[in-house]
């Protein structure tokens, strides 16, 4: 192209304040049209309160934002919407008990047009997929769809808006490598039609793919911005972090005696998610099991079944040779099960509880923390001082509301919690969604130090590279069946993507073991 | 307009809307006062004047704060871990019920032993009564405001049957009425010669032993954890369930007290006027302290002075007594925007 190219956003000099808090530091950010630029950040970096203030969320307290050289009124969602920027959040907003037409078509005409135009409005949405390669039927039900499919809804409502400018929040998370693929393929087509992305992402690897420029945000500082061809990831991790990042080393394993089994463990299916399918897994002594798989699988289920929340249908749980008959969260704590839980805000902590109360939540009824139904403070609050401070979680204080605290930091009280009391099973369920690099690879090095010391691992995850890394055996689940175990470096990615989309079951049941 | 949260609300924002909430019911309140035709500052000088001015005018306070009181911590106790209990009315009553049940001269002991006795009995009628929706809430998910609302009803008219049939006082010239407690049932005064009875500082031990037991007790920390994040309470290990069928036991029972402090203390025997409405009271004393246990009694003794001032106040000042419900409703409806104002900032778009 030799027309100058036209500059499809600009965020200008934008700062927002809270409190002693500055979340954006006057950060300036320009987008060209057809362009992507990749975002990137810590946790708390300001990306999320960027994107807010771009969208009308918040108010900025000074600065502008201009789309095709238009500024937007401050804090108008609404004003942004008309000028087509559209996002695409990292958990959906769709109706479930609506078509995907319904959603796609709600709120994008008023109320009280007359007519409802349903034909036309699903002639351009059967056009729009046809064009960008995004299959979905119009009628099926939201609820009945997999998360890829949710997510092709969800840009197809943002295309049948006629967004110029379209922002994604960590659009691969919950994505096979083959659906990852299929996204960027649908991407590149819209760009060539125009589209401006801005695209939200820990991947460095998927940043390089897909971006042309790449901006990094640290402490709510604008670092700096370049072009993607003249960069690689590892000049870009340490661009997030101000300094080279490092991935804990993996020695290989020695693996001991099996510490809990689920031998034949079949759920119930609930609404769409699959129950268990007849599963049988083995954590032995001092080994990582990595479990991958798309999200919605029934790797919930299964870490329910070890938790004690949930009792299979058939089958049963096997801790240290012995099958075990009643099973609750309260046993498995008292068995030595260390649970990382998938969501850390909804349960794995309780938001308006302190550092204190949260530290103590599994074990409040050890002789440790209370006695005769009377609680020890002191105890506790030494507890929790002692987690802060070896675990490193920032904080103002022990008495702060565990919702003030970054997601990273939250992780770290959890992960101390579950530590402190030496356990021989670990649950690492999502362990580290949404943490920074310098977190992720904190919570990694904790459960590579925990299978050195001879526990078992069982380490939950829909980030494949994630799994890869860690893992000494690798299982994938799908539709809630589990596949057999793969040794470290026995499969490839694409490999293992082939499992993760259900291929592979019917052959592979000769290779059950 | 939209409601924005704050994270970490300074001290004057946790301090001025309830200010600004309690300065505007009385405004509002004045502004009713002129309307039916009264100067509003001698209507306010009436209702304090009425409520604290005297002694005679303070105890008349304090008796009716007691089942305030009462009911205030029953239902703060079930919010707290969010069961919704509506029905400290019935629990009331229950309460009362055993009170004459067992203090009208059956019960064979000594003397000494028959109070503790009723109380005990009380407490188990009421805990009794709320256990049942918290069953049908814990095993088949029936949701406990619609029981606990409902038991109301049939709880008044099951008393009503009662008073009207075998509890019928022979010697009640056919009032719906049950026989006088013995003396040795009845609560005795504080301070002989002033009209104040044990009830009131058992309510006042009551909230201060519940306030313990929220902040201390392992039961407290499970009752709080249930309330604020049921999922994690469960993950963690928290039995949910038996968690707030405590919860239900102990809110009934606490509503129940209430009941037998009327009985035992002030009425001496049952009528269907025992309660004008205190579990539902209750409820509105129990949102003002926020649920805390002991900003439960300032707020009974809130409630109960603006009851017994504007009783007072509507007899001097020819007011109709009704400025008192809506007071107390202005009251509790400006708090909670107040309160909602202390966690969010309004953002015009």
């Amino acid at each position: 192209m030799n027309t100058a190219p036209v500059e499809a956003l600009a965020l200008d000099a934008i700062t927002k304040r809270f409190g002693e808090l500055t979340a954006n530091d006057a950060v300036s950010l320009s987008v060209n049209q057809g362009e992507v630029v990749a975002l990137l950040g810590e946790n708390g970096a300001g990306k999320t309160t960027l994107m807010n203030i771009l969208f009308g969320q918040y108010t900025a307290d000074s600065g502008a934002v201009r789309v095709f050289g238009k500024t937007l009124p401050p804090g108008n969602s609404r004003a942004a919407l008309d000028e087509g920027v559209g996002m695409v959040h990292q958990h959906f907003t769709l109706a479930d008990n609506l078509t995907v037409q319904e959603n796609i078509t709600l709120g994008a005409r008023s109320l009280f047009s007359p007519g409802l135009g349903r034909s036309a409005a699903r002639a351009r949405i059967v056009d729009l997929s046809r064009k960008f390669h995004l299959s979905v039927s119009p009628d099926a039900r939201v609820g009945s769809l997999s998360v890829g499919e949710r997510q092709r809804v969800e840009i197809l409502k943002a295309l049948y808006r006629d967004v110029r400018i379209l922002i994604l929040d960590e659009p691969t998370a919950v994505l096979t490598p083959q659906e990852t693929d299929d996204l960027f393929a649908t991407l590149r087509l819209a760009i060539a039609d125009g589209l401006s992305i801005i695209f939200i992402s820990h991947k460095l690897h998927e940043v390089m793919a897909i971006a042309d420029r790449v901006v990094v945000l640290r402490h709510g500082k604008m670092i700096g911005g370049v072009d993607t061809q003249d960069t690689d990831k590892n000049a870009l991790a340490a661009m997030m972090m101000g300094t080279e990042a490092t991935p804990p080393k993996v020695s290989p394993a020695t693996p001991g005696a099996a510490l809990l089994e689920l031998r034949s463990v079949t759920t119930a299916d609930v609404g769409s998610v699959p129950g268990l399918k007849s599963v049988s897994l083995a954590l032995q002594a001092g080994q990582i099991v990595g479990l991958a798989g798309v999200s919605g699988n029934g790797q919930a289920a299964i870490a329910d079944v070890v938790g004690g929340l949930l009792h299979p249908a058939s089958g049963e749980l096997v801790l240290n040779q012995e099958a075990v008959r009643r099973w609750t969260p309260r046993n498995a704590v008292q068995s030595g099960i260390a649970r990382i839980p998938e969501d850390r805000h909804k349960t794995g902590t309780i938001a308006d509880f302190d550092l204190v109360e949260n530290a103590i939540l599994e074990r409040y009824k050890a002789p440790a923390f209370s006695k005769a139904g009377w609680l020890n403070w002191r105890k506790s609050r030494a507890f929790a001082d002692g987690i802060i401070d070896k675990y490193d979680v920032r904080c103002p204080g022990a008495d702060t509301p565990i919702r003030l605290l970054s997601g990273g930091n939250m992780q770290k009280l959890i992960l101390g919690r579950v530590l402190e009391a030496d356990p021989q099973i670990i649950l690492a369920n999502q362990p580290v969604r949404g943490l920074d690099i310098g977190a992720v690879n904190y919570v990694h090095s904790q459960l590579l130090a925990a299978r050195a010391r001879g526990a078992a691992v069982l380490l939950i995850s829909e980030d494949l590279d994630e799994v890869m890394a860690l893992a000494d055996i690798i299982h994938v689940i799908a539709d809630g069946r589990l596949s057999p175990g793969f040794a470290r470096g026995e499969m490839t990615p694409a490999q293992l993507g082939l499992w993760m989309a259900g291929q592979g079951f019917d052959k592979g049941v000769a290779h059950a073991s | 307009m939209r409601l924005e949260p704050i994270k970490n609300p300074s001290l004057a924002r946790k301090i001025v809307p309830p200010v600004i909430a309690l300065a505007a019911t009385i405004v509002i309140a004045s502004l009713l006062a002129m309307v039916a035709g009264a100067n509003p500052f001698s209507v306010f000088g009436l209702i304090l004047n009425g409520a604290f001015g005297s002694k005679f005018a303070i105890l008349e306070t304090l008796n009716r704060a007691t089942p305030l009181i009462f009911t205030g911590l029953a239902v703060a106790v079930a919010f707290r871990a969010k069961f919704w209990n509506i029905g400290a009315e019935a629990q009331l009553y229950a309460g009362a019920l055993m009170a004459v049940l067992l203090g009208t001269g059956v019960l064979p002991w000594p003397s000494v032993a028959i109070l503790p006795v009723i109380v005990v009995a009380a407490v188990l009628a009421g805990a009794l009564l709320l256990l049942v929706p918290a069953i049908l809430k814990t095993r088949f998910g029936v949701d406990e405001v619609v029981t606990t609302l409902l038991f109301n009803f049939i709880f008044l008219l099951f008393i009503s049957m009662l008073l009207e049939g075998p509890l019928k006082d022979p010697m009640g010239m056919g009032w719906p009425k049950s026989a006088r407690l013995i003396p040795e049932a009845r609560l005795p005064r504080i301070v002989e010669g002033l009209r104040l009875h044990w009830g009131f500082a058992l309510a006042v031990i009551a909230a201060i032993g519940i306030w313990i037991l929220q902040t201390r007790s392992t039961l407290g920390y499970e009752m709080r954890a249930v309330g604020l994040n049921r999922d994690a309470a469960a993950f963690a290990g928290i039995p949910v369930n038996t968690v707030l069928v405590k919860t239900a036991l102990l809110s009934g029972g606490l509503a129940a007290l209430a009941g037998f402090s009327e009985v035992a203390g002030l009425k001496g025997s049952l009528t269907l006027d025992l309660s004008p409405g205190f579990g539902y009271t209750g409820i509105i004393v129990a949102m003002l302290a926020l649920l805390n246990p002991l900003a439960v009694v300032v707020a009974a003794l809130f409630v109960a002075g603006i009851f017994v001032g504007a009783d007072s106040m509507s007899r001097a000042a020819d007011v109709p007594t009704y400025l008192a419900d809506i007071m107390l409703a202005t009251a509790l409806l400006l708090m909670v925007l107040a309160i909602m104002l202390t966690r969010f900032r309004v953002v015009r778009d």
